[in-house]
């Protein structure tokens, strides 16, 4: 039987997690004690996840390398052609960033949903559709699923485009990496898994002690966060090493594209503030599994450990979100107003500027719960910093887009776009992070319009800009503009709509997270118009999956360098991208990555000199 | 499949690499346990916790020998000493085994509370449960480094394996270090 690797995976799962609850079941037993369904579902998870790896094939060549025997190199394996090589394990990071690429659209797909069906909930007050406990469900998985959505879009851009961008053959680690993907895809089925286990009450952020009390559907949010979260620091060793060591002859760490810069930032954050979102959540785990008493007060433990804990992940996480989309708006608003970016170098450090600042402010989460007096004020200081750096972003694309020679096509309008949504997101963040201001504004619809802001100008219009942008890259063909137009021109007001109806009841005193609302509030009107706005993005989305589908058959050919970019991905390689990247061809750096309208300078050139494309206008 | 890129390949350059890798993963796994750290003081603070100090001063020293003769291993295996490599290895597993035996089987017996114990309990296991089950990992490493070995696998210039077990073996008795006085020594009762 030739099963491809993810039905064998996923096989795997379902009998590895049956076996898994089925020791536990086992071991209580020889205990003396009941069946009990809390820690049977967790080892059967964990078990699961694992079998899922088996059965892929993830484990094969590591235990050949345990027991000394020698595979075969990554770069001579030989892979499947075809589609089918997306649905099986492979080391070819253009596969793997694809794959990624999948998984993320499938937890956007996922996600998304979610909230289509908690927006009708709340299109109306009164209590129409859910009750408390499954609106609370949708609420937090909407969230969670949503920020694997992001990081598994991060680690697609950053897997198919990073290498290529800095002349490497492939990742530092291929094996790592082809794990790193896998992995997720098991934590993303734990995770949606929830839902079925009595679903969960506490929303994305998980706070105890609810979340030591509620339904045991918690237990699986947290290991399947778990695991996603070690993806995530897998992924990003993979990328710091590859970016530090692989990149071509000739190409200094300030000569390297912009790109490289912000996932290198991400990647420093992933790699450790992941950590602490994981071992938070474990400690909650342990809790509700062992009795262990960190969060519960009668007990001696305390709460508010968790959130200084959670939050030394998750507000650096914001930063993984956004520097990567940031990454991608500086990459590409140079190939589009044909000028050269504006402080390469500013921007280069503006992003580990924010990377280390961001570990600096967590505490802007926690004004209202009851953190010591003092702290206050320090983390209103350090969260205002983080402006700086933002600040100086923001003046590189503007300086970069004056006097521009600027074209449209759909990529550009994403990156313009992203520019506009996040400063939204960017103007809206200050009176969060002012004391006196959050005390109002904490735990209500404008906390989930501004971060609403900064997710879609930092990641959603970015992730689209690079598809479209680097879409014929892959497949040899364009998607069509007209059809992307239409994605932009129907998402973008969409989402105005939909956030500033946020922020507007949210400012008049909507609470996030609560199923219903008093209809003499007057938010019936606003609702609805979130309601609608939600399901036209959802529409434009559509779309786009449209675009994307029908574009890798009929799509106009493209085989060239249609942006005219002078990166080496586009100036050097043929597109779709060969499968060994630029193996047999030598190229030389020999000038700034971003010198547009220059007349005769050049980035990267073939070392024989043959065929070299100068700037022509 | 030959290409600038590929010149990498060159053994010296994969070791650099890998080296790399090894040392971003101990940047990752220290957050985990100077979260723990965090959690340790923040609920407890200067606290003692009333542990059996001559089993403390005990394993900490098992550990620290167990040090001692991984990096022996580590030397002699480099200079081509096949048995002196084997002996040190072995004994580095068997002090690693004594640790956890003192740790989790004696020390946990013998705890005044367990983990269900309030605050202290839940450090005190999550702190030291975490720390073992890194130095069971590194046992496991290590076997399959004597597997390895005992079948003649290491050259003196060819032992990433050996060298990469070492570090970590290195880098959790480093972490036991300061676990050890945080968890035993400091603080009133
Ligand atoms: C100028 C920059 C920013 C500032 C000053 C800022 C400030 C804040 C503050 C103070 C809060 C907490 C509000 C509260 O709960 O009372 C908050 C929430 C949030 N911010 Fe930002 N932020 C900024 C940028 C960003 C960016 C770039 C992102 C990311 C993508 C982001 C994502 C979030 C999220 C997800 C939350 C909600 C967390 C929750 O569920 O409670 N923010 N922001
Ligand atoms: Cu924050």
């Amino acid at each position: 039987m030739n099963l491809s690797g993810i039905v064998k995976g996923i096989l795997f799962q379902i009998v590895g997690s049956f076996i898994g609850a089925g020791i536990m079941g086992g071991i209580r037993a020889l205990m003396g004690l009941p069946w009990k369904t809390e820690p049977a579902i967790v080892l059967g998870g964990l078990v699961g996840a694992i079998a899922f790896m088996v059965g892929v094939g993830a484990f094969k060549d590591w235990w050949k390398m345990a027991l000394g025997e020698e595979v075969t190199e990554a770069s001579e394996v030989v892979g499947k052609q075809g589609l089918s090589r997306y649905f099986g394990f492979s080391l070819d990071h253009k596969v793997i960033g694809i794959q990624y690429g999948i998984l993320s659209m499938v937890l956007l797909v996922l996600g998304g949903s979610l909230a289509l069906i908690f927006r009708v909930e709340l299109a109306q007050s009164g209590l129409q559709l859910l009750n408390f406990v499954q609106f609370n469900t949708l609420v937090g998985l909407h969230g969670m699923v949503l920020i694997a959505s992001i990081l598994m879009g991060i680690a697609a851009m950053s897997n198919y485009v990073v290498p290529l961008l800095i002349g490497a053959e492939d990742m530092a680690f291929p094996r790592l990496n082809a794990f790193s993907f896998w992995i997720a895809v098991p934590a993303s089925i734990i995770l949606m898994s929830s839902m079925f286990f009595g679903g969960f009450e506490t929303g994305w952020t998980a706070y105890p002690p609810l979340s030591v009390r509620g339904p045991m559907g918690i237990q699986m949010f947290f290991l399947g966060v778990f695991i996603v979260g070690y993806s995530s620091i897998l992924g990003a060793l993979n990328l710091i090493a590859t970016i530090l060591t692989m990149r071509t002859k000739g190409m200094g760490l300030f000569k390297m594209p912009i790109f490289a810069w912000s996932v290198l930032a991400t990647s420093i954050i992933s790699l450790t503030a992941t950590q602490l979102i994981g071992l938070s959540f474990q400690l909650v785990m342990f809790e509700r599994l062992f009795g262990m008493s960190f969060f519960t007060p009668s007990d001696g433990g305390n709460p508010i450990l968790f959130q200084h804990l959670f939050w030394f992940y998750s507000h650096p996480a914001v930063y993984i979100f956004v520097l990567p989309g940031l990454g991608i708006i500086s990459e590409l608003l140079p190939v589009f107003v044909r000028k050269p970016l504006f402080g390469y170098k500013w921007v280069a450090m503006s992003s580990m500027g924010i990377a280390l600042t961001g570990f600096l402010v967590w505490g802007h989460h926690m004004f209202t719960a009851g953190i010591e007096e003092y702290l206050r004020v320090p983390f209103m200081y350090s969260t205002l910093l983080v402006a700086v750096p933002t600040g100086v972003k923001f003046f590189s694309w503007v300086a970069t887009i004056w006097q521009g020679k600027a074209r449209f096509p759909v990529p550009m309008l994403f990156v313009l776009g992203g520019i506009i949504v996040f400063l939204l997101g960017g103007l809206t963040g200050p009176p969060n992070g002012t004391v006196s201001t959050d005390l109002h504004l904490h735990d209500t619809y404008y906390i989930v319009g501004h971060f609403h802001n900064t997710m879609f100008g930092g990641f959603i219009f970015p992730i689209f800009a690079a598809i479209y942008y680097w879409y014929p890259k892959i497949t040899g063909r364009r998607m069509s503009e007209t059809l992307g137009k239409i994605h932009f021109y129907l998402m973008t007001p969409s989402f105005f709509l939909m956030t500033f109806g946020q922020m507007r009841i949210g400012l008049l005193g909507m609470r996030r997270r609560i199923a219903d609302y008093d209809p003499a509030m007057g938010f019936d009107f606003t609702q609805l118009l979130i309601t609608i706005g939600g399901y036209l993005i959802a529409i434009s989305i559509l779309v786009f999956f449209y675009n994307l589908i029908v574009s890798a058959k009929k799509g106009e050919s493209a085989t060239g360098n249609i942006w005219n970019s002078r990166s080496p991905e586009w100036d050097i390689l043929p597109s779709p991208a060969p499968v060994h990247n630029y193996a047999g061809i030598h190229f030389n750096v020999v000038g700034e990555p971003y010198d547009y309208g220059l007349i005769g300078s050049k980035y990267v050139e073939l070392a024989q000199g043959i065929h070299q494309r100068e700037e022509s206008d | 499949m030959s290409s600038i890129n590929n010149a990498i390949v060159s053994y010296q350059q994969k070791l650099a690499i890998n080296r790399l890798g090894l040392w971003l993963f101990f940047a990752s796994d220290a957050f985990m346990f100077g979260g723990l750290l965090v959690a340790r003081f923040y609920l407890l603070g200067n606290k003692n916790l009333n542990l059996d100090q001559t089993l403390g001063l005990l394993v900490t020293s098992i550990l620290l020998i167990s040090s001692f003769f991984m990096n022996r291993a580590e030397v002699m295996v480099s200079e081509g000493n096949h048995k002196g490599f084997i002996t040190s290895l072995v004994i580095t597993i068997l002090l690693g085994i004594s640790f956890l035996v003192g740790v989790v089987g004696l020390e946990w017996g013998s705890a005044h509370f367990g983990p269900g114990d309030g605050a202290e309990g839940a450090v005190f296991y999550m702190m030291t449960g975490m720390h073992a089950f890194h130095v069971l990992t590194g046992i496991i490493f290590l076997s399959l480094v004597l597997r390895n070995g005992l079948n003649k696998k290491y050259t003196p210039e060819k032992h990433y394996a050996v060298e990469a077990s070492a570090n970590y073996w290195h880098f959790v008795d480093v972490v036991w270090i300061i676990y050890y006085p945080v968890l035993y020594l400091m603080g009133t009762i």
